[in-house]
C-alpha cells in the first residue's frame, strides 16, 4: 500500500496541446541569480541513477505513461536527405501514432491521440503545413545556423522570421556555444532576447547543446540565462553533438526550471533530445519530470521529447500490453 | 483503474516484486527453521521456537529455533573443530571457498534480497541495489585477502573460534561484513543473528551447503540476547565482533574484560551531517534522503544530525520539506517507495516516543502531509528544527526516520557541533570548496567522513568508530587485522624478563667530604616539574631491598591535572611528521650526551651490569630513531572502493592517551610505550614503573631539552595500579596501554567501557623490550593510531 497523496493536474481529455499557459515573459539580465551556482557532478549522477530504480509503473500505470510520453513527442526528422515524400508520412504518423486497434483496447479510442509536435528544417515546413493539415499538431523549425549556431546573428533573425511565416509555430533554436564557453552571459541574453522577439507568437525552444558544455555548473548558468530571456522551453541537445540527452544534464536543467520558477512564477518547458529511442527510458524522464518538478511538467506544453524511432518502440511496447505478446515493429505502421 | 484515469491522473500505481520464490524458500523448510552447526540443521535444545514477522504486513513468516547454552557449546565445539583443518588447508583454498560464496550468492541475488525486504521491511530498492550488491561485493574482495593471506599477511595468523553477534538493520550485509574476513584470514566463526531477521543468514547457511564449505566453519544459531552473551562468555570462542547499540557493546566489553578474548564493537551513532553556505543545495536535498531516510533511518551511521550555515538554513529547511512531501512510503516490496516498515513494534515505539519528547522540549516538528499505510509498522519521514544541542533528541540515537537540524555560525562552531557528542561513527561534509572539506574532515571525530555523500560503503575501505561508537574496523587491509594476531605474539614469555644482577654496583662519589645534595625527583606536568597535589612521597629501593631515593606520590588529582594538560596542547598532532620526527631525533641526540648517566641510574635501581645497562640505553637511542624514521612514514592508503571516488585512509591520532610502563626495563620500556604514542601525534600520560621510577624521571631533562611541547609528554609517578584505573575510568581519556599482570589487564578493560576507550594490554603475557621483534615496530603504530576513512567524489 502506497501513499495515496494527489496532487493532480487536471488537464483537457482531449490532449490538446495546451498552450494558454502564461508564457515566460522573461526577466532583465542579472547575474547575481546565478553567479553562485555550483553544481556537484557526483552528487547529481548519484541521484539521477538511482532514481529509476526508486520508481516504478507497471501494468496499466505503464501503458498510461507510454501513452503520455508518446503525447510529449516533437516528432523529428532533421536529415540532408529529407523530402517531402518522407515529411508527409511523418505527419500522417503523427497525426495516428497508434494502431487503432490498440488503442481501442486501451479505452483511448476518443482521446485523440497524437504527437505534441512535427520538428523539421525550415525547407519542409511547407511540406509538414500540407501534411499536417487541420489537424492542431504545430510544426517545429529548427533555426539559427542549427546544429552549429556558427552565424551571424541578423542570419538567426532572418531565419527565424521566415520559418514563422512559413507556419511554424514553435522554433528550435541554437545557442552561440562560444559566447558559453567565454562565459559570456550577457552576450548570450541578448542574442536569445533578440530571437524570442523575432519569434513573436511562436514558441521558443533554445538548445544548450550541453554535449559541447564542459561542467555541469555551466549548464545551469546557461540554463538560467535562457530563461531570464523569455525561453518557453529549454532543450539540452540538437541530437548531433556526440553526447545528447542524458537524465544527469536534464536533473540540472530541470533544478533550474524549478528554481526560476520558484524566484518568478513562470513555468519553462523542458525538451530532452537526441539518444530517447526507448519506452524504459521515456519512462525514466517522465519519473524525473514527476519527482523534481511535480505533474503539471507532466503535459506536452511543458515537457516534450525530441526523438524519431521513440514512437516504434512505445506503439510495440503498447502491443505488449495489450496481447500479452512482443511484438514487432513492422506490425506498426512506419513513419 | 483505467488506463485512461491513469493518463489524466499520471499517479503511481502498486510495482509489487514477486514473493514467490522466497516463499518458496520458507516452505523448503516448513517454515521453520533448525540451527546449522557442523553443517548440519539440527533441532535447538530447547525445542523452542519463535516467530519472525513481515513487518510491512505483520504476517508471521517462519518459526525460528531458539538455540540455549549447550547448543551454543555444540556450535563453538564444531568450530573449534574445524579450525585446524580450515587453517591447514592454506589461502589458495579458502580464496576458492570464498569466491564460491560471492558466486553462488549473486546466482541468488534476488531472492536474497526479496526475503530481506520481507524480513526486515526495508525497500526491495535498497536490498536489490546496495544491501545484496555489496554483501557480494565483500566476498569477492576478501577471496582476494584470503589468497593473498599467506604472501601479503604472512607475520599474521589467525585468531581461531570467532563469535559474532549481528544487527537487524542490515542482516545479510552485516552478516558479510564479520563471516568474510573471518573465514578468508582462517578463523571458524559462530554467529548469531537478530531474531528479527534471521531468515537470510539462514538462505546463506544453504548457501554454505551448496557450496561445500567444510562442516563447522561458518555455524549459524539463531536466538534471542541470552544467545549472544552465552557466546560472549564462552572460555572457547577467542574474539566476539559485535555490531549493535552501545549500550550492550559495553556489556560485551566488560563481559570480555581480562580474558584476551579479541573484540571489535561497531556501535550507535549521531552522525552530523554539515553543510556550508557553497554546497550544491539540491544535491545536499538528496543527501539527507540516503542519510537519514534510507533505511527508515535505522543506520548506525545516519546523518542525523543535520547542521546548516546560518546564511541558507531557511532555504534549505524548504526545500527538504518539498522533497519529504515527495517520499513515498508503504510494503518493503514495492519497488515504487522510498522509505519501508520499522522493523518490529518495540523500535517503533521507540521512534515515537523519542519524537514526543522532542515535541515537548520545544522543537519544531515537520512531517508530511500524507498518511503512512496502517496494517504494517511505518513512521513518516520527520524533522525537527529549533532544536539545541541540549535537547535529548540532539543527543540520543533515535534510529528511526527523524532529522534534528540546526545552524551554525562559522566553521569552528560548525566543527564544536559536530563533536559535542560521545558518538563518532560518521561525518558528512557538503561544501564545494576542496579545501574547505579537507579542513573539516580531519577535525571531526569519527572514523568515516563523506565529503559531498553519504552512506557509500565499499568492501575495500574500512568502516567503524571513534569514541562511543566502538573500536575496530570492518573492511580494507585496516578490517582484516580485526580477525588476524602477530605471529610474535606465540613468543611472548609468561613472566618478564630477568636481567642478571652483579654484586658490585656502588657508585658512589669518592669524594666523602662532602654529603650529596639532594635530589627530588618530581612529577612533569604541562612541561613542568611538579611536586605531587598530595604532598607524599614513596621509597625506592633497588632491586637489593637497599634504599635509593624517592619519587612523588602522584594521585587521581595529578593525573586529572596530566590529561587536562594533554588536551590544553592542540598543535603536537598537527605537527607534520617531518617536524615530530625532528623532535624525536633531538631526544635521542640529548639522550646520548647522557647515556652513561642514565646507564649508572640503571645499574643504581636494577644493580644489573654496567654493559648490561648501557645496552639498555643504546638500545633505546637506537629505538627512538626507529620512531623517527616512521613518524614521517607510518602513512595511510588510497583505497580502490567505489567508480570516480578517492578514498583516502587516513590514520590519525587517537588523541589523550594513558601509558602504564611496564615494570622491567626501566628506561626501554618507558621509550618503548611513549615513543611511538607520541610519534603518532598523540599526548600522552605515562606511569612509569612503580619499581623502577628513577629512568622516567630523569627524562623530563631530556624532555626539557629537546623541543617537546608542554603536555605532549606528562609523567605521573605513584602506585601504579591506583593511577592505571584513574585513567581507565578518566572520561577524556581515549586509549590505554597497561604493560603489567592479568589483574590489572581486566581493571582497565573493564573499567574503559564506559566512554569505550581503545585498550592495549598484554594479559600478562611479557615482551623482551630489548628484542626488536618483541620490543618495537608497526604494531605499536597501530594501537597509537585509529584509521579515518575520507571519501572524496570528483567530477565537475
Amino acid at each position: 500500500m502506497t501513499n495515496t497523496k494527489t496532487n493532480v493536474y487536471k488537464m483537457k481529455s482531449n490532449n490538446e496541446p495546451e498552450l494558454h499557459h502564461q508564457r515566460n515573459e522573461g526577466i532583465p539580465f542579472d547575474a547575481n541569480l546565478f553567479k553562485d551556482i555550483n553544481i556537484n557532478r557526483s552528487a547529481v549522477e548519484r541521484r539521477a541513477s538511482t532514481l529509476s530504480g526508486r520508481r516504478s509503473v507497471k501494468k496499466e500505470w505503464q501503458a498510461a505513461w507510454l501513452l503520455k510520453a508518446l503525447s510529449c513527442i516533437d516528432l523529428t526528422t532533421l536529415a540532408g536527405d529529407d523530402t517531402q515524400g518522407n515529411v508527409l508520412r511523418l505527419c500522417a504518423k503523427a497525426k495516428s501514432p497508434v494502431r487503432s486497434d490498440i488503442l481501442d483496447t486501451l479505452g483511448m479510442k476518443d482521446a485523440n491521440m497524437h504527437v505534441a509536435a512535427v520538428c523539421v528544417y525550415h525547407n519542409l515546413i511547407a511540406d509538414a503545413v500540407k501534411g499536417l493539415g487541420n489537424s492542431g499538431i504545430p510544426i517545429a523549425a529548427v533555426s539559427t545556423g542549427f546544429p552549429a549556431g556558427n552565424i551571424p546573428l541578423s542570419e538567426k533573425i532572418k531565419q527565424i522570421e521566415l520559418s514563422v511565416a512559413a507556419g511554424a509555430k514553435e522554433i528550435d533554436i541554437v545557442l552561440s556555444r562560444n559566447l558559453i564557453i567565454q562565459s559570456d552571459w550577457k552576450s548570450l541574453y541578448d542574442e536569445v532576447v533578440a530571437c524570442r522577439k523575432a519569434c513573436g507568437e511562436a514558441h521558443m525552444k533554445t538548445i544548450l547543446a550541453t554535449g559541447e558544455i564542459s561542467t555541469y555548473t555551466k549548464v545551469s548558468k546557461a540554463s538560467w540565462v535562457c530563461m531570464m530571456a523569455g525561453a518557453d522551453f529549454i532543450k539540452t541537445s540538437t541530437g548531433k553533438e556526440p553526447v545528447n540527452a542524458t537524465l544527469p544534464v536534464s536533473l540540472v536543467m530541470i533544478r533550474a526550471i524549478r528554481e526560476y520558477h520558484e524566484l518568478t512564477g513562470f513555468k519553462v518547458g523542458f525538451k530532452p533530445a537526441g539518444g530517447i529511442s526507448n519506452a524504459k527510458l521515456a519512462i525514466n524522464w517522465l519519473i524525473l519530470m514527476k519527482e523534481e518538478l511535480g505533474n503539471e511538467w507532466l503535459q506536452p506544453n511543458l515537457f516534450r521529447f525530441g526523438a524519431s524511432s521513440l514512437l516504434g518502440d512505445i506503439e510495440r511496447q503498447l502491443e505488449h500490453f495489450v496481447t500479452g505478446r512482443y511484438s514487432a515493429s513492422f506490425r506498426h505502421p512506419m513513419a | 483503474m483505467k488506463v485512461k484515469d491513469i493518463y489524466e491522473t499520471m499517479e503511481y500505481g502498486p510495482a509489487p516484486e514477486s514473493a514467490d520464490e522466497a516463499i518458496q524458500f520458507l516452505e523448503s523448510h516448513h517454515k521453520k527453521f533448525k540451527l546449522f552447526i557442523n553443517g548440519k540443521w539440527v533441532e535447538p535444545s530447547s525445542g523452542e521456537y519463535f516467530e519472525s514477522v513481515n513487518p510491512s504486513t505483520k504476517e508471521v513468516l517462519a518459526n525460528i529455533s531458539e538455540a540455549n547454552d549447550t547448543d551454543v557449546n555444540k556450535a563453538v565445539a564444531a568450530a573449534k573443530k574445524a579450525l585446524p583443518e580450515w587453517v591447514k588447508i592454506g589461502a589458495h583454498k579458502r580464496a576458492r571457498y570464498l569466491y564460491a560464496l560471492a558466486r553462488q550468492i549473486q546466482k541468488h541475488s534476488r531472492l536474497f534480497a526479496v526475503l530481506e525486504s520481507l524480513d526486515n521491511g526495508k525497500p526491495i530498492r535498497e536490498t536489490r541495489d546496495i544491501d545484496i550488491p555489496i554483501v557480494v561485493r565483500h566476498f569477492y574482495h576478501h577471496a582476494g585477502w584470503a589468497q593473498l593471506k599467506d604472501t601479503e599477511l604472512k607475520d599474521y595468523k589467525e585468531v581461531g573460534v570467532i563469535g559474532q553477534i549481528i544487527p537487524w538493520n542490515f542482516p545479510l550485509m552485516m552478516l558479510s561484513w564479520k563471516i568474510a574476513p573471518a573465514i578468508a584470514m582462517g578463523n571458524t566463526i559462530v554467529l548469531k543473528p537478530a531474531e528479527f531477521t534471521s531468515l537470510t543468514a539462514l538462505l546463506f547457511a544453504e548457501i554454505c551447503e551448496q557450496i561445500g564449505l567444510p562442516n563447522g566453519v561458518v555455524n549459524i544459531i539463531t536466538g534471542h540476547g541470552k544467545v549472544g552473551a552465552a557466546l560472549v562468555d564462552h572460555k572457547e570462542v577467542n574474539k566476539i565482533a559485535f555490531t549493535g547499540s552501545t549500550e550492550v557493546g559495553k556489556i560485551i566489553r566488560r563481559a570480555t574484560a581480562g580474558t584476551g578474548k579479541k573484540l571489535s564493537l561497531e556501535l550507535g551513532g549521531k552522525s552530523p551531517f554539515i553543510v556550508f553556505e557553497d554546497a550544491d543545495l539540491d544535491s545536499v536535498v538528496e543527501g539527507i534522503v540516503d542519510a537519514i531516510w534510507f533505511n527508515q533511518g535505522q543506520v548506525c551511521c545516519a546523518g542525523s544530525r543535520l547542521l546548516v550555515q546560518e546564511s541558507i538554513s531557511g532555504k534549505l529547511y524548504k526545500k527538504i520539506r518539498a522533497r519529504m512531501e515527495n517520499l513515498r512510503i508503504g510494503n518493503a516490496l514495492d519497488k515504487s517507495i522510498d522509505i519501508g516498515a520499522i522493523v518490529a513494534p518495540v523500535q517503533l515505539k521507540v521512534i515515537e516516543d523519542l519524537v514526543q519528547l522532542g515535541i515537548k522540549e520545544g522543537s519544531t516538528l515537520w512531517q508530511p502531509s500524507w498518511k503512512c499505510p496502517t496494517e504494517g509498522y511505518f513512521y513518516p519521514p520527520t524533522m525537527f528544527t529549533d532544536v539545541s544541542p541540549s535537547s535529548i533528541i540532539a543527543q540520543e540515537e533515535i534510529f528511526g526516520p527523524v532529522l534534528v537540524a540546526m545552524s551554525f555560525r562559522t566553521h569552528q562552531e560548525a566543527v564544536k557541533l559536530a563533536n559535542n557528542t560521545r558518538y563518532g561513527l560518521a561525518c558528512s561534509i557538503w561544501t564545494e570548496n576542496i579545501n574547505l572539506a579537507l579542513d573539516i574532515a580531519p577535525q571531526i571525530k569519527a572514523g568515516t567522513a563523506w565529503i559531498n555523500c553519504t552512506n557509500v560503503f565499499d568492501a575495500a575501505a574500512g568502516f567503524g568508530g571513534y569514541r562511543e561508537s566502538g573500536f575496530g574496523r570492518e573492511g580494507g587491509k585496516e578490517g582484516l587485522m580485526e580477525y588476524l594476531k602477530p605471529r610474535i605474539d606465540d613468543n611472548f614469555s609468561d613472566a618478564p624478563i630477568v636481567i642478571p644482577t652483579e654484586k658490585v654496583a656502588s657508585l658512589k662519589s669518592n669524594n666523602i667530604q662532602l654529603p650529596e645534595i639532594d635530589r627530588t625527583s618530581k612529577m612533569y606536568i604541562s612541561g613542568k616539574q611538579s611536586r605531587p597535589d598530595g604532598g607524599y612521597s614513596m621509597v625506592i629501593n633497588n632491586s637489593k631491598g637497599d634504599y635509593i631515593g624517592e619519587v612523588s606520590k602522584g594521585n587521581r588529582k595529578d593525573i586529572r591535572n596530566a590529561v587536562e594538560a594533554a588536551h590544553a596542547n592542540k598543535n603536537w598532532e598537527t605537527n607534520t611528521g617531518h617536524a615530530k620526527a625532528q623532535v624525536l631525533y633531538y631526544i635521542a641526540e640529548n639522550l646520548a650526551i647522557r647515556k652513561d648517566e642514565f646507564a649508572n641510574r640503571i645499574v643504581q635501581m636494577t644493580n644489573q651490569s654496567h654493559a648490561d645497562a648501557l645496552q639498555e640505553v643504546e638500545l633505546s637511542i637506537e629505538r627512538i630513531y626507529t620512531y623517527a624514521a616512521l613518524a614521517d612514514k607510518y602513512d595511510g592508503q588510497v583505497h580502490h572502493t567505489v567508480h570516480k571516488n578517492v578514498t583516502l585512509a587516513m590514520p590519525e591520532a587517537i588523541g589523550v592517551m594513558g601509558i602504564i610502563c611496564p615494570d622491567e626495563c626501566p628506561l626501554l620500556g618507558f621509550i618503548s610505550t611513549v615513543i611511538p604514542a607520541i610519534a603518532m601525534g598523540n599526548n600522552v600520560i605515562v606511569v612509569p614503573s612503580e619499581k623502577l621510577p628513577f629512568s622516567a624521571t630523569d627524562f623530563y631533562q631530556i624532555l626539557e631539552t629537546s623541543d617537546v611541547p608542554a603536555g605532549t609528554v606528562n609523567i605521573v609517578t605513584g602506585n601504579k595500579d591506583e593511577l592505571a584505573q584513574v585513567l581507565a575510568k578518566h572520561d577524556d581519556v581515549d586509549a590505554v596501554w597497561y604493560f603489567g599482570g592479568l589483574k590489572g589487564c581486566k581493571d582497565i578493560e573493564f573499567l574503559s567501557a564506559d566512554n569505550m576507550k581503545r585498550t592495549w594490554v598484554n594479559y600478562s603475557k611479557y615482551r623482551n623490550w630489548l628484542d626488536k621483534e618483541q620490543g618495537e615496530g608497526h604494531i605499536f603504530l597501530k594501537h597509537a593510531t585509529q584509521i579515518k576513512n575520507i571519501w572524496i567524489p570528483y567530477g565537475a
